[in-house]
């Protein structure tokens, strides 16, 4: 075929529409937050004493490190989608959240005794976390990774990972709802290790469903 | 680098949101001139045989048309453009399993070859070929026999919107077929 009897071909099609991709990345977020909403209902839901765990300190604090990874993976995924946007500035802001949590940490250690380290650790919900917050972030990441299939990442495998800590930051702010241990150390800990697990599946995601 | 100048930015951008609107003309002129870029582009970057300049001009111009809904209108239209065509150039040379040989310093003259595209069997042409007959037959009306929608709808003896619908899909799937060949 000729490009010119290409162009002529892609010029009859102008007339179709897809959703701009600004707009697809809300859709997306609306509906990952919205399935991730209805899971953790149907499942563990919020834990009773929520009204007045917020006025504790470690509490209302997991809720600042879930939103930070999710607002800062909320925008870089949205430049990943479109050649040629700017990303590296977001690339750094990424590391909000793992700065957020590790003053956490340290502050941590300072409060409590070496003795309690780790019991707080350990917790009691290990188990529920590491199996919840994949649970809960699946749906989401299946939402991303279409939003990323609509889009035009140039790196499929980097968008995948970030689709996860997306996923990952969506589910976790739910998951730490109704999780009762709420040490800087537990969250650090197996909050990670959830989160790295919904990432790697997103980034292999990426690698055989996000190509263009 | 490419040979960004304001005045292919400012004209391209113009044309490409006339196109969004809905101008077709504007379109088949933003189409034109992008496979001109393109193809200085492809060409200044394989410096060794194995790909095709034309087919990487082709598929990029088949990706824009797919993606074109991720352009924010507020933004510069080359970078993006460059973008997907630097994209479908290393996709050109992985899917042919070779070392990637692209030029990335800055090569002042180009290699000396006519301005008209070459013509051989394209990669766009056999994607065509896979296709199932109902599209394919009016894909190749709409590009290679050069029929308008109306009159592919006449040839085929079905509606304008069923042509319009055809033609979409075959030109999606397509572009799909290029995405899972690497």
């Amino acid at each position: 075929m000729r490009t010119d009897d290409l162009i002529k071909a892609l010029d009859a099609d102008a007339r179709s529409r897809a959703m701009p991709q600004a707009a697809a990345w809300w859709v997306a977020l609306g509906a990952a937050v919205l399935i991730a909403a209805t899971v953790f209902m149907l499942t563990i839901g919020p834990r009773p004493d929520m009204a007045s765990a917020m006025h504790t300190m470690r509490f209302p604090a997991k809720f600042t490190y879930t939103v930070a990874l999710a607002v800062t993976a909320f925008v870089f995924i949205r430049a990943l989608s479109v050649p040629g946007a700017a990303t590296r500035r977001l690339a750094l802001a990424m590391w909000v959240a793992p700065i957020l949590v590790a003053v956490a940490v340290i502050l941590e250690l300072l409060a409590v005794p070496s003795a309690d380290w780790g019991r707080r650790l350990i917790g009691t919900n290990m188990y529920i976390c590491m199996t919840f917050i994949p649970l809960i972030g699946l749906g989401p990441l299946a939402v991303f990774l279409m939003a990323l299939r609509h889009g035009a990442p140039p790196r499929p495998v980097l968008s995948g990972a970030v689709a996860g800590l997306l996923a990952g930051g969506v589910a976790a702010t739910f998951y730490a709802a109704h999780c009762f241990d709420d040490s800087p150390l537990f969250v650090a800990t197996w909050y990670t290790i959830a989160i790295a697990f919904l990432t790697a599946l997103g980034a292999l995601g990426g690698r055989l469903f996000v190509r263009w | 680098m490419e040979p960004v100048t304001g005045k292919d930015e400012a004209e391209l951008s113009r044309l490409l949101r006339a196109a969004l609107a809905g101008d077709e003309k504007a379109y088949a002129d933003f189409l034109h001139r992008t496979a001109a870029l393109v193809r200085g582009f492809a060409r200044r970057r394989i410096v060794q045989g194995g790909v095709d300049p034309e087919d990487v001009v082709q598929e990029t111009l088949l990706a824009i048309h797919v993606k074109r809904h991720t352009w924010r209108q507020d933004q510069p239209v080359l970078p993006w453009l460059y973008a997907i065509a630097r994209f479908k150039l290393i996709d050109a040379f992985r899917r042919r399993g070779r070392r990637i040989e692209i030029d990335i310093g800055d090569i002042a003259e180009t290699i000396a070859e006519p301005e008209a595209e070459s013509v051989s069997e394209r990669d766009i042409g056999r994607a065509l070929d896979g296709l199932t007959p109902a599209l394919r037959s009016v894909v190749s009306s709409v590009s290679v026999e050069g029929r308008s929608i109306g009159e592919t709808a006449t040839k085929l003896g079905i509606s304008e919107t069923a042509v319009r619908v055809s033609l979409h899909r075959g030109l999606a799937a397509i572009a799909r077929r290029f995405g899972k060949t690497t």
